[in-house]
């Protein structure tokens, strides 16, 4: 019974929970509701990935409208992966909450605050299902609309500032998103995201498809922080609440990746759109942008929430060479990424979340010392860091692992060269909180500091240790990744 | 699952994170514990491919065991134990992990049985040994630390470069013998050489080591270098280029040892001396020469770590470890004289010490496979390493000028490890038979012959006398030319000035591009600051019209290249 419904209620459940908590108003009960919310959320994702590993697509029709009339939430391995990703960053980001939010949110808006997680996540998790692109749109609004405010709940008053670019970001990439899929609807008169795979077959170089492309690539790219169109991301992560920093970092942006994704090979792959335009080149040029640009920003940055941000620019970059280089090898390691990436990088927020928690700073020059004090964070951050860094035996090197590989494959010998160099600038930027928490003694602001609770450390070294285990046990990732890297590619002619 | 299915090199790894849980003496037991168990997992392993993991569609095997991992598992373990032993005195949490996970990992190494094990606790040994560089907590230390690490890397990088090329052209991951008609071999032989300190490659060991705490360079002496000779002796025996490589190595570094004042640094110098005798007895690559060269593996891995602990004792106890400043210390620290004395006795082959009964098997391969002039040099550097090593260590350490500097003897674990330390070299050099028969092929040579112990003793004697001689006539550290009476022609004729200018330059060089590194670092850094800095171009806050505008020229852009 449940079982045939459950791509609807992945994002009903958190959809319905908002209203309740707001209605409720008491924050004890809608961290509990949320905490539900996120543990089903999980436990759906992963019962719809062992669908999709047996039967291959698990297609839903809304209301019972069939598609292409109806709105389709079409599930097969690539976006069920993603699923298995948001739930598993929201059920970790639950407990961790109600300490952080406790210090950081005024508590008479604690409720607001898990109303607006819980819309996130239907959001977010309506993005990954939906097989419909105005859906997608609607939930990428729903998304966005709560995010503003989630990071707006921060101390600072930077906050506010950081929401409102964000806010006009976001808002841009929506339209142009919206803009690029009315020309698609125009021409091809279909919002399914399968149909007009089929559709677009016979009017693939008519203008306005190529003016939807650039219109839907340029909007997605502001939302997964493409560079140069990243200017919004290091302040919104670094001045949001530490919880919300670490769920959107593993989070919003690889959505954003699988939006880009489903686009460009679903969509558009049956075209022949591609071989006479350079997206291809454009995207490989941006993506080692990305990787050194960012990468050396983060190396200089003062605060390490900033450091952490910018980090995940250049991460972001691996991700998109590896969509660049489009062959087996290249997309596995894109999408190995966006799942590992996810993992580390909410670990670190998490951790720094920690710290800031004990010392109410993330200036470096604060942080002299710190392992002394906090013995734990710190060894957890350096795991986290190592595989940004893509050292052996941690998550980060299997992505480095099969970009090289793709790299190999196409030809070009010197892309091999450039994740590697990147690594080292990663190397820099690790050793920055390394030097400073273990080979400083300890300034007077650390006086009195001791280990943080052990409700905050939890969560963080869970994902700490998956790091380290998807770093030595890749069967799951790897496995389902190159799966969906076949199903995409199975979807260029 | 039987037992070998573990990774002995987990052992220590994982029981590193332990350390700085435990206080005292329960972290002191900890640290032997672990080196102990270790060594009882190896203790009877069956031989084969074991651990196999299965990642990225290809077979890792974590644990290979046959007669020459094993070998070195062993001295590993048991250089891992004595270094533990030495160390226990002081409380650096940081040192004691990064002995042990460096240690781990060089075990890891040996046992690795595919490319990319290997690589991944290749990396490991750099990154763990250099904590023990910067523990020292000194600018120099740092700089020197540094200089270390890169090199390492880049080492480790040749190698995944060297493996992939080799799997991309047809190989695979399997680490067994190359030859350098592989594509891939040369650069797997540079990562290798880098490790073994080849000749023009070596100057990071002379940087370094001297660099480390006193108990940290004990450590590093055991497990770097030997791990190149270890992978050396597995992928490149018998590569005839290795027997000239070699050569040079045992010559060279004599001339330099002589005139260093620092006496770590000497001692470094007659680590690459060392290290050259096996790889002429992996070049020459027949039976008897690598028996030889893995059996003075074994016996250098422990009179090299004797020699750095007795440093390390009289560095502790003075605080400075230069030839200048030391002398008469033999009334302070007389237990600390006599086991530097066995050390001594051991690297300069005297017969009974271990020294002897390894390093002829690798000079009488050389004779029988036809060396001559190979034969002649190893000679040379063995009067060479008894006159630096043997005598200069102890002599100026120890006896020479009073320098009037009384301290205490060095504290009781530091001599114990000690003792435990001259024990095997005695041990080794009086009883063989128990060294020989572990080694990879079966043993038919004889060390104690009556012509080779004459011969060696009328060595020994006369370079001492030499040594003598020229401390008496007062010309001893400038004339190093006149040193070795018998084969000073020959060195000269041989050219090996040349060669030693050569080695010059290369170390000048080295000095020279670091340094303009590190000015050219610093000019970039300050520029990346301008650009990257939070106030930067690149990196500042940005109005949300400049971040829109981007967005516009982004869409442009992308429509332009459409349309057109």
């Amino acid at each position: 019974m449940i079982g045939e419904h459950l791509a609807a209620l992945q994002v009903v459940v958190p959809l319905m929970a908002a209203p309740i908590i707001v209605l409720v108003r008491r924050g004890a009960f809608a961290w509990a509701l949320t905490m539900v919310v996120s543990i089903a959320s999980l436990a759906i994702a992963l019962a719809l990935l062992v669908q999709v590993r047996e039967v291959g697509v698990v297609s839903y029709a809304l209301g019972s409208w069939a598609p292409p009339w109806g709105i389709e939430y079409r599930v097969d391995i690539v976006n069920a992966f993603v699923l298995v990703l948001i739930g598993l960053l929201a059920t970790i980001g639950g407990p961790y909450a109600w300490r952080s939010f406790a210090a950081e949110v005024p508590e008479d808006q604690h409720y607001l605050g898990y109303a607006m997680f819980c819309l996130c996540l239907a959001g977010l998790l309506g993005i990954a299902i939906t097989g419909d692109a105005f859906n997608l749109f609607v939930f990428l609004e729903i998304s966005s609309l709560s995010t503003y405010v989630l990071i707006a709940l921060g101390r600072e008053r930077r906050a506010l500032v950081a929401s409102y670019q964000y806010l006009i970001m976001g808002t841009i990439g929506a339209t142009f998103y919206v803009i690029g899929v009315g020309l698609l609807f125009l021409m091809t008169g279909t919002l399914n995201l399968h149909d007009l795979a089929t559709r677009l077959g016979d009017v693939a170089h008519a203008r306005p498809v190529l003016a939807a492309l650039a219109f839907v690539t340029v909007g997605i790219s502001l939302k997964l922080a493409l560079f140069p169109l990243h200017f919004w991301l290091p302040n919104a992560y670094a001045y949001a609440p530490s919880v919300v920093s670490a769920f959107l970092a593993g989070t919003a942006t690889k959505v954003a990746i699988y939006v880009l994704l489903r686009f460009y090979f679903t969509v558009f792959g049956k075209s022949e759109i591609f071989d006479s335009l350079p997206t291809q080149d454009i995207f490989l040029v941006l993506s080692v942008a990305a990787m050194f640009v960012a990468s050396a920003a983060a190396a200089y940055q003062e605060n390490l929430k900033h450091l952490l941000a910018y980090s995940s620019l250049g991460q972001i970059g691996y991700i998109t060479l590896g969509i660049a280089l489009a062959n087996q090898a290249g997309l596995t390691g894109a999408i190995v990424h966006l799942f590992n990436h996810g993992v580390t990088k909410s670990a670190l927020f998490l951790l720094a979340g920690c710290i800031w928690f004990r010392v109410h700073s993330l200036r470096f020059a604060d942080l002299a010392g710190l392992a002394r004090v906090m013995p734990l964070t710190c060894a957890g951050f350096v795991v986290g860091g190592l595989s940004l860094i893509g050292v052996p035996a941690t998550a980060g090197f299997v992505t480095k692992w099969y970009l090289v590989l793709g790299a190999l494959e196409t030809g070009h010998w010197w892309i091999v060269f450039l994740p590697v160099v990147s690594s080292l600038i990663a190397v820099w930027y690790v050793w920055r909180f390394v030097e400073a928490a273990y080979f400083r003694e300890p300034g007077p602001a650390l006086i009195g500091i001791k280990e943080a609770p052990p409700i905050l450390l939890l969560p963080a070294y869970v994902l700490v240790a998956l790091t380290v285990y998807f770093g030595l046990d890749t069967s799951f990732t790897v496995g389902t990744a190159s799966r969906a890297a076949e199903v995409l590619l199975g979807g260029l002619r | 699952m039987t037992s070998a299915e573990f990774p002995t090199a987990l052992i220590l790894i994982l029981g590193a994170a332990f350390v700085p849980l435990f206080r005292g003496w329960v972290r002191r037991a900890w640290l032997l514990l672990l080196p102990v168990l270790a060594f009882a997992h190896l203790v009877g392993l069956p031989h084969g491919s074991f651990g196999e993991v299965h990642v990225l569609d290809y077979t890792l095997v974590m644990m290979r065991v046959d007669r020459l991992s094993l070998l070195f598992g062993y001295v590993f373990l048991i250089a891992a134990a004595l270094s533990a032993i030495y160390a226990m005195h002081h409380d650096d949490t940081l040192q004691h992990v990064a002995a042990l996970v460096y240690s781990g990992s060089a075990l890891g190494a040996v046992f690795a049985g595919d490319l990319l094990t290997l690589f991944i606790f290749w990396e490991l040994t750099a990154v763990s040994s250099v904590l023990l560089m910067w523990a020292r907590r000194t600018e120099r230390a740092f700089g020197a630390g540094l200089r270390y690490v890169i090199i390492q890397l880049i080492s480790g990088m040749l190698l995944l470069a060297g493996s992939l090329i080799y799997l991309q052209q047809g190989g695979s991951l399997a680490f067994e013998h190359f030859t350098l008609a592989q594509p891939g071999a040369w650069l797997i032989l540079a990562a290798f050489g880098i490790k073994s300190s080849f000749p023009l490659l070596h100057n990071w060991l002379q940087d370094a080591y001297p660099e480390a705490t006193e108990t940290g360079t004990v450590v590093l002496s055991a497990f770097t270098t030997k791990l190149g000779i270890y992978a050396l002796a597995r992928g490149f025996a018998g590569t005839e280029m290795l027997i000239w490589v070699g050569t040079v190595m045992t010559a060279f570094p004599i001339f330099y040892a002589v005139i260093e004042n620092d006496l770590r640094r000497v001692l470094a110098y007659s680590m690459t001396n060392q290290l050259g005798f096996m790889v002429v007895g992996i070049g020459l690559g027949t039976e008897l020469a690598l028996n030889g060269a893995v059996a003075h593996a074994f016996a250098d891995i422990l009179f090299k770590a004797l020699l750095f602990m007795s440093m390390g004792a009289v560095l502790l106890r003075t605080g400075t470890v230069k030839g200048t400043d030391l002398g008469g210390l033999y009334k302070s620290m007389p237990w600390t004289t006599g086991f530097c004395i066995v050390g001594a006795a051991s690297i300069s082959a005297f017969p009974l010490f271990s020294g002897f009964v390894t390093k002829s098997m690798v000079m009488a391969a050389a004779a029988s496979e036809g060396h001559p002039l190979v034969w002649l040099v190893l000679l040379f550097a063995s009067a060479g390493v008894f006159h630096h090593a043997g005598i200069k260590i102890p002599y100026f350490a120890f006896f020479a000028h009073d320098s009037g500097i009384r301290c205490r003897e060095a504290p009781l674990n530091m001599l114990i490890a000690m003792a435990l330390a001259a024990a095997l070299c005695i041990g080794i050099g009086s009883f063989p038979a128990a060294l020989y028969a572990l080694l990879p092929y079966p043993v038919t040579y004889v060390p104690y012959t009556s012509g080779h112990v004459l011969a060696q003793l009328q060595l020994l004697v006369f370079s001492a006398l030499a040594f003598a001689w020229l401390m008496r006539t007062g010309i001893y550290p400038p004339e190093l030319h006149s040193v070795n009476l018998d084969f000073d022609w020959f060195y000269r004729r041989l050219g090996a000035r040349a060669a030693a200018g050569l080695v010059t330059g290369s170390s000048a060089l080295y000095q020279h591009i670091a340094a303009h590194a590190q000015r050219a670092l610093r000019g970039a850094l300050a520029q990346g600051e301008r650009y990257y800095g939070t106030d930067g171009l690149l990196a500042r806050t940005r109005t949300t019209g400049s971040m829109v505008m981007w967005v516009a020229i982004l869409l442009v852009f992308y429509l332009v290249l459409y349309y057109v």
